[in-house]
């Protein structure tokens, strides 16, 4: 994993941002923060997926200059926080791989869609892996997208109508309408 | 050798020969008598010697009251006699009528019986074992001896023994008098419990029928319960009922305590207050109990002190113009200027103890004045920086 510096806040530096806070309403500013905090951090490194076990001794909640560590049980619960304003969701049943959307599905589905009406692709089949690693869109937020969230927000669409994705074998294409 | 007497050998009421001795010498102390050679009687009640057949005849002999003997032992015979003679050493308590014997006076407080053939049985314990067992007690009153019918009578209260036997019973007597006391007590226990579910119930009774008695009237009632020293459940937090005692102590501890408190940074630890408390009083020590009771009276009184618990339980006396807000703003300060604190560093830098100091900070994170940092080294207090800070 790529890890790109990223303007860590003033808050990582201090630390009681890696206690929970009781204090109700320094709590609140406490996870606001942690939550622009791992958006920002997943959106500079490109990364889609976050496991709780691993990343727990990652930069993003280990601060290794002034030796503080964000608790798993913390780190779950502001994970979820962010599942309330569609931001994240958990992938397995035990809650320790989670994915992280710095867009939510339906703004990520509203950015693919308007490429492809932009380039005028509709009624084309693209495969998966032109979509999101292919040179013509290398430009684009989406570049790069982790497969499974890609096939999430395709399926938006696709409740929408306006796409259908095809999953053979050997082909994986969606064709926009 | 003056407690010997003359007397008839028979044998008194009660009195029964233990064992009969021949060939025994009598000393006066060390020195030798005359009476020699004589049998020796030890009866339940006396000592008898008479010259050979003189008792036999019921002819007047000496005899001594076994109450007198206070002490027995056996003389160790010297190494170089080689004869059978043993000696036996008697102490003998004092005694006031010297009438009536062979020798009214005498410098020593001991006689000896020397038995010139040993003896056929060990005197010396059947002795002991007489002493102990005071065959001759029953009978409250000396038997009466008929040549002497006005000696007096001679408690058997003397010599060693007898201040042990005095101090024994006088044990027993307390023993029984504790115990007639705890009877006593008993009772009144068990008066007690019908008088606490008797205010129980009218206190209750009191409750329910809020409004049909005034206000006045039931004061009155619950002063008088706890005038009686029954706690009344009602009234037990409150202490409404003008406790004298309470108060005035109240202002006492208050007097005393205002000066410390206020050098500590305003607040006291409920068990620094007893111990400043009782040192100052030395003697007259104050129960937990009371002075807490006190305690809950200075706010009710106007008194410059108070108390306060923190939600954590924890009990503090407190100056009266200090609240929660004012102490969280003072202890923010001092978290502010230090850039961080822990409450050892709190407690020493104020001087106040690690409980009082941890609470302080806790009050100061409960207004949002503070955060903390739950590390590995120990919890520490920032100033609160979410919200103070502008993104």
């Amino acid at each position: 994993m790529p890890e790109v510096d990223i303007e860590w806040p003033w808050q990582y530096n201090f630390p009681p941002f890696f206690t929970l806070q009781p204090h109700p309403e320094t709590r609140s500013k406490q996870v606001a923060a942690w939550k622009s905090l791992i958006l920002e951090y997943c959106e500079k490194n490109k990364i889609y997926v976050i496991d709780v076990r691993e990343s727990s001794q990652g930069p993003l909640f280990y601060n290794s200059t002034i030796n503080r560590k964000l608790e798993q049980s913390v780190i779950l619960s502001i994970l979820s926080e962010l599942q309330k304003t569609d931001n994240s969701a958990p992938v397995d049943k035990l809650n320790n791989r989670w994915e992280i959307y710095w867009h939510t599905l339906e703004e990520w589905a509203s950015m693919i869609y308007d490429y492809v009406l932009g380039q005028g692709i509709q009624n084309s089949v693209l495969t998966l892996h032109e979509l999101v690693q292919g040179e013509d869109t290398a430009e684009e937020m989406f570049f790069g997208m982790n497969q499974e969230v890609l096939l999430k927000v395709l399926r938006l669409l696709e409740k929408d109508r306006k796409c259908e994705v095809i999953l053979e074998d050997d082909v994986q294409g969606v064709k926009f309408f | 050798m003056n407690r010997i007497k003359y007397t008839s050998p028979l044998l008194l009421d009660g009195e029964s020969t233990v064992v009969v001795e021949n060939n025994v010498r009598i000393y006066d102390g060390d020195q030798k008598t005359s009476f020699e050679g004589g049998e020796l009687i030890i009866t339940t009640h006396r000592i008898l010697w008479g010259r050979p057949g003189q008792i036999a005849r019921g002819q007047t002999c000496l005899s001594m009251a076994l109450n007198l003997i206070i002490f027995i032992e056996e003389e160790s015979p010297s190494t170089f006699s080689f004869t059978r003679s043993r000696k036996i050493v008697l102490h003998l308590s004092e005694i006031n009528d010297t009438s009536n014997g062979p020798q009214p006076y005498s410098m020593f407080n001991f006689i000896k019986l020397s038995f010139r053939e040993g003896f056929t049985k060990n005197i010396t314990s059947i002795l002991h074992d007489l002493l102990q067992d005071r065959p001759w007690e029953p009978k409250i009153q000396q038997p009466p001896v008929e040549n002497k019918p006005q000696q007096p009578l001679i408690k058997p209260r003397m010599g060693i023994v007898g201040i042990e036997r005095s101090i024994q019973e006088k044990q027993k007597a307390t023993d029984a008098s504790i115990n007639m006391a705890f009877q006593d007590l008993d009772k009144l226990m068990d008066m007690a419990k019908d008088m606490v579910r008797l205010s129980r119930m009218i206190s209750t009774k009191i409750k329910e029928k809020q409004g049909d008695i005034t206000e006045d009237e039931t004061i009155r009632f619950k002063s008088y319960l706890l005038s009686l020293g029954i706690d009344d459940p009602v009234t037990r937090d409150s202490y409404k009922s003008d406790n004298q005692y309470y108060q005035s102590l109240a202002k006492q501890i208050c007097d005393f305590l205002l000066s410390h408190i206020e050098e500590m940074g305003g607040m006291m630890a409920m068990s620094d207050v007893f111990c400043w408390v009782n040192r100052s009083r030395s003697l007259e020590l104050l129960s937990p109990e009371d002075i807490l009771n006190a305690c809950k009276l200075m706010q009710a009184l106007d008194l410059p002190l108070k108390l306060f618990e923190f939600s954590s339980g924890v009990k503090v006396l407190q100056l009266s113009s200090l609240d929660s807000s004012t102490v969280a703003e003072a202890t923010a300060q001092l978290v502010d200027e230090k850039g961080s604190l822990s409450s050892e560093e709190l407690s020493k830098s104020l001087g106040i103890s690690l409980t009082l100091a941890k609470e302080r900070l806790l009050t100061a994170e409960k207004f949002g004045k503070c955060c903390r940092d739950d590390a590995i080294e120990g919890l520490r207090f920032y100033p609160n920086l979410f919200l103070t800070r502008e993104e």
